[in-house]
């Protein structure tokens, strides 16, 4: 059953995002965001203090500190107060938070950001202390190690095949070429196995950066963006936590927030998929219904950078770049996050006829 | 084009709260165990069951009071959110306030119906004081836990204002012996005494120990809903009139520690949405976050309710006692009870009951209209929420 629609438009009108970097020592937090940050209120002549909400979205545990975002705050200039909310999670849900806010007429325009640096540590190892606390996360079982019992399972149910995976990783690397942020682009072998049955290609880069959106409602979006990108639905679920109970050959909450976010009341000509992992794409694409005539992730996908808390957010920001280009008509934007696609978020996007 | 004016929101109403009793340390009860204990009574309360849920937005604070990182993905069975959109909220101690506000904003945009929000925090689990104090070189290396940032804040509002040394001592003993009144109060001190609090050991000059919050482990949730859903409840619901969040930098020049700008203009958006226009006459008792004594007369201060330099008059005068004209924590605040995380939907929730007129032991008589606040990070991030027992009328 699709949702409702929503009750006022609102459009992504601006999107930033840093060159995703392996490490970016010299940089704190808070120094990678700021350009990015300008970059948006550039593009739209906006200063902090037209903003009427302002959401972001990062992690304490990538930082190694508490109150992370409390400095990153410091960056926007939140002086005088600013209206403003974080969300411990990727950016696409500070989003989903900042769309809420524009629907309920509180606001006209938001600012929403996220960021996430993996090179101070080993993400993951880091990411083990999303598992359940008391039977799983003491076994420390790694990010690949999961997604590798995932592609395996689409293997043995005949979903997919090593060699399938290998042509996932080398089209978005081959995308990427294209896309001057990625961290990795250009064709390469699929490497050795990291973990059975996943090669190096077929795993996320392990990387820094920072990304930032803009959303408008109505006419105030009108007149920041010459082509804006219209929220024409957005939609997130969650699963059981327990791999065990999960069938991970298919991803039942991507199919219910497509179908809320009304993803398949027509085609899109553009999917942007948060799938770290080559198998994962062919989860998502399964649930999405997407064939062959859908340009899957031309911007190289989280195989080309995946700053874990920004890299959902850079999904919706790059199908809204390539409505803002004309590039696209219609596009889905997916984030996702938790162990094997545990929570997932579509969000529809589509440009004004031309 | 379609758009949404002020008068388009969707009213929403709380129309059940469960909390736990609150304890130094639950050892027998996982995560898990602690916040599907809250949730349920919040269901039982609104005479709901999991399936009436839409959705769930949860809250607590920094993650390393637990050691789980991002652990709403490990509670999505325990809260029945499987099959739902769930949201994680972090805005340090303002967080169980905002976790409230983004959940009311749900059903205000008309995007869900019925919502479960929860915010909690397990602080047995680790060392809160240790796990607020950033590593070097975050911060200097003497500010051992909130107090030794907060504490120079208190000594330049007795400076400013020539508050005598003693309010903050009143404030703790009527917080504790409110605490005694609540049966869900961390601390029940039943053989408290002011001169005991006054020869509690000094922690933080001029913080003692007895003007100081607990470490609890603890979790509240409330069941918000809109107008068919308040049609239906079992019991009278609280409305909400207002809500706003604002923030602002930690530390730069010009910032008011003792009355930041953030608390000030979230207050006024709250009284502008509920048209209130002279809070202290309007505005039936106070539910707000003080985790050191001092605190009460700051706020009352910042949330407009005396004149800058007078609060600490309003306290001494008595008018903040349960029975005072202008009672301020009912439940016995922060100050009897804080699991951090939670902290500020407990204030929320305490607002709601007394609007219901639910508080029982700690109810005030006749309370209509009652704010919920909370703050977090150095005094820069604020969360409230007015609610009434009528409908907002605008």
């Amino acid at each position: 059953m699709p949702g409702m629609p929503p009750t006022r438009e609102i459009a992504v009108v601006a999107f930033g995002q840093t060159d995703h970097l392996r490490t970016t020592d010299e940089l704190s937090e808070v120094e990678m965001l700021m350009p990015v940050l300008h970059e948006v209120l550039d593009r739209t002549g906006l200063r902090t203090s037209d903003i009427g909400f302002t959401c972001s979205g990062s992690s304490d545990y990538l930082a190694g500190r508490a109150f992370s975002f409390t400095m990153a705050l410091d960056g926007v200039g939140a002086w005088p107060p600013i209206s403003e909310s974080h969300v411990e999670m990727d950016g696409a849900w500070a989003l989903y938070e900042a769309w809420i806010k524009l629907l309920t007429g509180e606001a006209d325009t938001a600012l929403v950001y996220s960021y996430g640096k993996s090179s101070p540590g080993s993400v993951r190892d880091v990411l083990t202390r999303q598992l359940d606390p008391y039977y799983v996360a003491p076994l420390w079982p790694d990010s690949v190690a999961l997604a590798a019992l995932q592609a395996q399972a689409l293997i043995d149910a005949g979903d997919t095949d090593e060699r399938a995976l290998a042509g996932v990783a080398a089209r978005s690397r081959t995308a990427a070429a294209d896309n001057p942020h990625a961290q990795l682009s250009g064709a390469r072998p699929p490497g050795e196995y990291v973990v059975r049955p996943l090669r190096t290609g077929d795993c996320p880069p392990v990387g820094d950066g920072a990304a930032a959106v803009i959303l408008a409602a109505g006419d105030r979006a009108r007149d920041l963006c010459e082509r804006p990108a219209w929220i024409r639905g957005i939609d997130h679920r969650i699963e059981a936590h327990s791999l065990g109970v999960r069938d991970l050959t298919d991803s039942p909450s991507t199919r219910l927030a497509a179908e809320r976010a009304g993803a398949f009341e027509r085609p899109v000509d553009t999917a942007e998929l948060h799938a770290p992992f080559s198998s994962q794409e062919v989860v998502l694409r399964k649930a999405l219904r997407l064939d062959d005539t859908v340009n899957v992730n031309p911007s190289g996908g989280a195989l080309s950078a995946n700053p874990v808390m920004a890299a959902g957010l850079i999904r919706i920001g790059e199908a809204a770049a390539r409505i803002h280009r004309g590039d696209s008509d219609r596009a889905l934007a997916h984030a996702t996050s938790g162990p094997c696609l545990q929570q997932n978020l579509v969000a529809v996007l589509e440009g004004d006829p031309r | 084009m379609s758009t949404v004016d002020k008068a388009g929101k969707e009213p929403v109403a709380v129309v059940g709260i469960g909390q736990t009793k609150h304890v130094a340390a639950r050892r027998d009860v996982s995560i898990a165990g602690l916040v599907r204990e809250a949730a349920g009574r919040a269901l039982q309360d609104a005479e709901l069951t999991w399936a009436d849920i839409d959705a769930v937005v949860i809250g607590k604070a920094p993650d390393f009071f637990e050691g789980v990182m991002m652990p709403e993905l490990y509670l999505a069975d325990a809260l029945g959110a499987v099959g739902k959109p769930m949201l994680r909220v972090h805005t340090a101690g303002s967080v169980g306030g905002s976790t409230a506000l983004v959940a009311a904003n749900l059903i205000a945009a008309r995007v869900h119906g019925t919502v479960l929000t929860l915010a909690f925090e397990k602080q047995s689990e680790s060392n809160a004081m240790w796990g607020l104090s950033l590593p070097i070189p975050f911060q200097q290396p003497l500010l051992a836990g909130a107090g030794g940032f907060f504490a120079p804040h208190v000594r330049a509002y007795m400076r400013r204002s020539g508050a005598p040394e003693t309010v903050g001592s009143l404030v703790a003993y009527k917080d504790r012996r409110n605490a005694l009144k609540n049966p869900y109060a961390h601390l029940h001190e039943h053989d408290i005494t002011l001169e005991k609090v006054q020869a509690s050991p000094m922690l933080w000059d001029p913080i003692r120990y007895s003007e100081t919050c607990p470490s609890s482990d603890g979790a509240c949730a409330m069941v918000l809903t809109d107008r068919a859903g308040a049609a239906r409840s079992p019991r009278p619901p609280a409305w909400m009139l207002g809500g706003a969040m604002r923030s602002e930098p930690t530390l730069f020049a010009g910032k008011d520690c003792v009355s930041p700008q953030a608390g000030k203009d979230c207050a006024a958006d709250v009284y502008r949405q509920a048209g209130i226009t002279d809070p202290r006459r309007e505005i039936d008792a106070v539910e707000m976050y003080v985790p050191f004594s001092w605190y009460e007369p700051m706020w009352l201060e910042n949330l407009g309710f005396a004149d800058e330099g007078e609060g600490w008059k309003l306290t001494e005068s008595g008018a903040t006692e349960l029975d005072g004209d202008l009672p301020v924590n009912m439940s016995g605040g922060v100050l009897s009870t804080n699991p951090i995380g939670a902290s500020g939907m407990i204030r929320f929730a305490e607002a709601a009951l007394q609007v219901r007129g639910q508080a029982g032991e700690h109810q005030v008589d006749g309370a209509r209209r009652v704010l919920g606040h909370a703050y977090g990070g150095g005094s820069q991030f604020f969360s409230m929420w007015l609610v009434g027992a009528q409908p907002p009328t605008v």
